[in-house]
């Protein structure tokens, strides 16, 4: 499975609350919690996200709150991937879970500009700078892990696995 | 096997487990609240499953949008309401018989030493505290437990942070958590379990060491955690009912690291804008003139925290010009408060005293920051907007720190605050 988008860079520790205010927490609609994607960091970010986005960011991507809200505002502003050098464990999961790739590539910050098209293979943990023609490894996704993205996320893992056992 | 390893070794099924380990873990209790439940909720109905695995071990707790302060929020309770309903689970906890859903779980004994309990918010660690492994987790994972009553887990390895001496006055613990957030960093411990451990830890109490598993999330970890003693099961025995497992670390149990903390050493210590670890000594940011101070949230809510405030406060007035919010973190603590004589203390002072609620902490709604306002906060997170305006200052510091600067109106030492 592979992805495709522009490459949108930050830095380290981009928090929930960035991500998506406490004040837009009781949007229940996707596309709404989308327009305030990145609000605190950087508010054009919906429109530059919209035609596909690979975010690259630094150490502790999602640090904060448990609101799955952040990793669905981002998915439904357009990014297809994130890459970080690490990402706090309570995002990660919830990332994986809504079908949101998120993988850990050391060093990726300075190997791409915003800009940049880049494509990522999941299954191999493969990322294509195809803007400089560039290759790196970002670690590989467990396979369970994989299973749950590439599933769509974890109720639609859930949903084919509990189908499989009837 | 540390106290974490053996939770979870338990809770598997194990013999015996260790760091790096992926178990898949029988969950004892599992909590969400008005900003993850219903998300949790509509992931859950997608399952297609219809009935929860165990409908007295799930509890739904109002607290973040409370009282319901727009149509939107009022909508997010009627799921969770409807849902508790249907499901005919009993534990739900609305407003006016509840608090911060943290508080609840502990006060309302939901969290006992030994389980596992999952919440659908970052701030569940901090059950830790009574010997518990306790970690938060995102809505879909919740439906998932809702379902199954299991969740997987990368058994963690464990810091141990060993504790000696004991606190000088008006030192507290939220000092001595943000002391460490700001040695290890705030991804420092990014997977990983903290222990708190050492003869310094008997001298602190339960609600002392609920701030300090509570920021544990702080420096990234996955919990926060502490080996039952005599005050734990003196405090279980009191707000909990039926049997549990009391574990704790073997003497030979393994740790990644251990940092060792002379607490009398340390002084007030304030996380300043706009990260939690940017932490230094009070006597480093005195003078930082402030609009707003807030003394509540998960983390610093409790009695004791406005016992203290209390002792500042107590024949004094807020600075002129300054707004001080002090919010219970559950109707147990409002009403000992009222009993105590705490909030004519307070009115006195010029307080605003609200209702147990997260509002102001996640600046949902109630005493939110304009631009440029400077708060000084007894919560736990100061990142840029948090509070209100993204153009606004956070500072965190103890309910000491805080009451004594919100009278003078800047930020000041506790300990040398004149008159007290």
């Amino acid at each position: 499975m592979e992805v495709s988008g522009k490459a949108i860079i930050f830095g380290d520790n981009v928090n929930t609350d960035a991500i998506i205010p406490g004040k837009y927490l009781t949007l229940l609609d996707p596309a709404e919690l989308a327009e305030h994607a990145m609000e605190g960091l950087d508010p054009d970010f919906p429109r530059r996200a919209r035609a596909g986005a690979i975010v690259i960011a630094g150490r502790n991507f999602g640090c904060g709150s448990s609101r799955e809200q952040a990793p669905i505002a981002l998915k439904h502003a357009g990014v297809r991937t994130i890459l970080a050098e690490s990402f706090a464990r309570i995002f990660y999961r919830n990332a994986i879970n809504i079908g949101l790739p998120v993988l850990e590539a050391p060093n990726v910050r300075n190997w791409a500009v915003e800009g940049d098209m880049i494509t990522v293979n999941l299954e191999e943990g493969k990322v294509m700078n195809l803007t400089k023609n560039q290759v790196v490894q970002a670690l590989k996704l467990p396979g369970f892990i994989l299973e749950i993205v590439t599933n769509g996320g974890l109720i639609e893992h859930l949903q084919r696995r509990m189908g499989e056992r009837r | 096997m540390n106290i974490a390893e053996k939770i979870l070794a338990a809770a598997s099924g194990r013999e015996e487990v260790k760091p790096g380990d992926i178990v898949e873990a029988k969950v004892d209790m599992a909590m969400a609240n008005d900003i993850t439940g219903p998300l949790a909720i509509q992931a859950f109905k997608k399952i297609g499953t219809p009935k929860v695995w165990n409908n007295q071990r799930i509890v739904l707790v109002l607290d973040h949008q409370v009282p319901a302060d727009s149509v939107r929020s009022a909508e997010m309770h009627k799921i969770m309401r409807t849902f508790a309903k249907e499901q005919n689970a009993p534990l739900l906890y609305d407003i006016g018989s509840g608090g911060v859903c943290h508080q609840v779980m502990v006060e309302k004994g939901h969290a006992r030493p030994g389980e596992l309990i999952v919440g659908a918010d970052s701030h569940t660690c901090t059950y830790g505290a009574i010997g518990a492994f306790a970690t938060g987790i995102g809505s879909t994972e919740m439906a998932g437990v809702f379902a199954t009553g299991e969740i997987w887990l990368r058994v963690p390895s464990t810091i141990r942070v060993d504790l000696a001496g004991s606190f000088q006055r008006f030192v507290t613990p939220k000092d001595l958590i943000l002391y460490l957030i700001g040695e290890i960093g705030s991804d420092g411990a990014t997977y990983k379990a903290v222990e708190f451990t050492g003869p310094g830890v008997f001298g602190i109490s339960v609600s002392g060491r609920m701030t300090m598993c509570n920021m544990t999330v702080e420096m990234g970890a996955k919990t926060g955690v502490v080996s039952p003693d005599e005050a734990t099961l003196e405090y279980v025995e009191e707000h909990a009912e039926g049997s549990f497992r009391i574990l704790g670390s073997d003497a030979d149990a393994a740790y990644e690291k251990t940092l060792e903390v002379g607490i009398g050493e340390l002084g007030p210590q304030v996380a300043c804008p706009h990260s939690v670890d940017n932490v230094k000594p009070v006597e480093q940011v005195e003078g930082t003139e402030i609009d707003q101070a807030f003394i509540g949230s998960c983390t610093n809510g409790r009695l004791e925290d406005l016992e203290l405030a209390a002792e500042f406060l107590k024949g004094r007035k807020v600075k002129k010009g300054v707004r001080l919010l002090i919010t219970p973190a559950s109707q147990e603590v409002y009403m000992q408060a009222l009993q105590r004589g705490l909030f004519e203390v307070f009115v006195n002072a010029a307080a605003y005293v609200c209702s147990p609620t997260c509002g102001p902490c996640f600046g949902g709604h109630m005493g939110l920051l304009a631009a440029d306002e400077v708060c000084i906060s007894s919560s736990n997170r100061n990142f840029v907007g948090r509070m209100g305006s993204l153009k606004a200052e956070i500072y965190l510091a103890s309910p000491a720190t805080v009451a004594a600067s919100a009278i003078a109106g800047e930020i000041v030492d506790p300990r040398g605050y004149s008159g007290v």
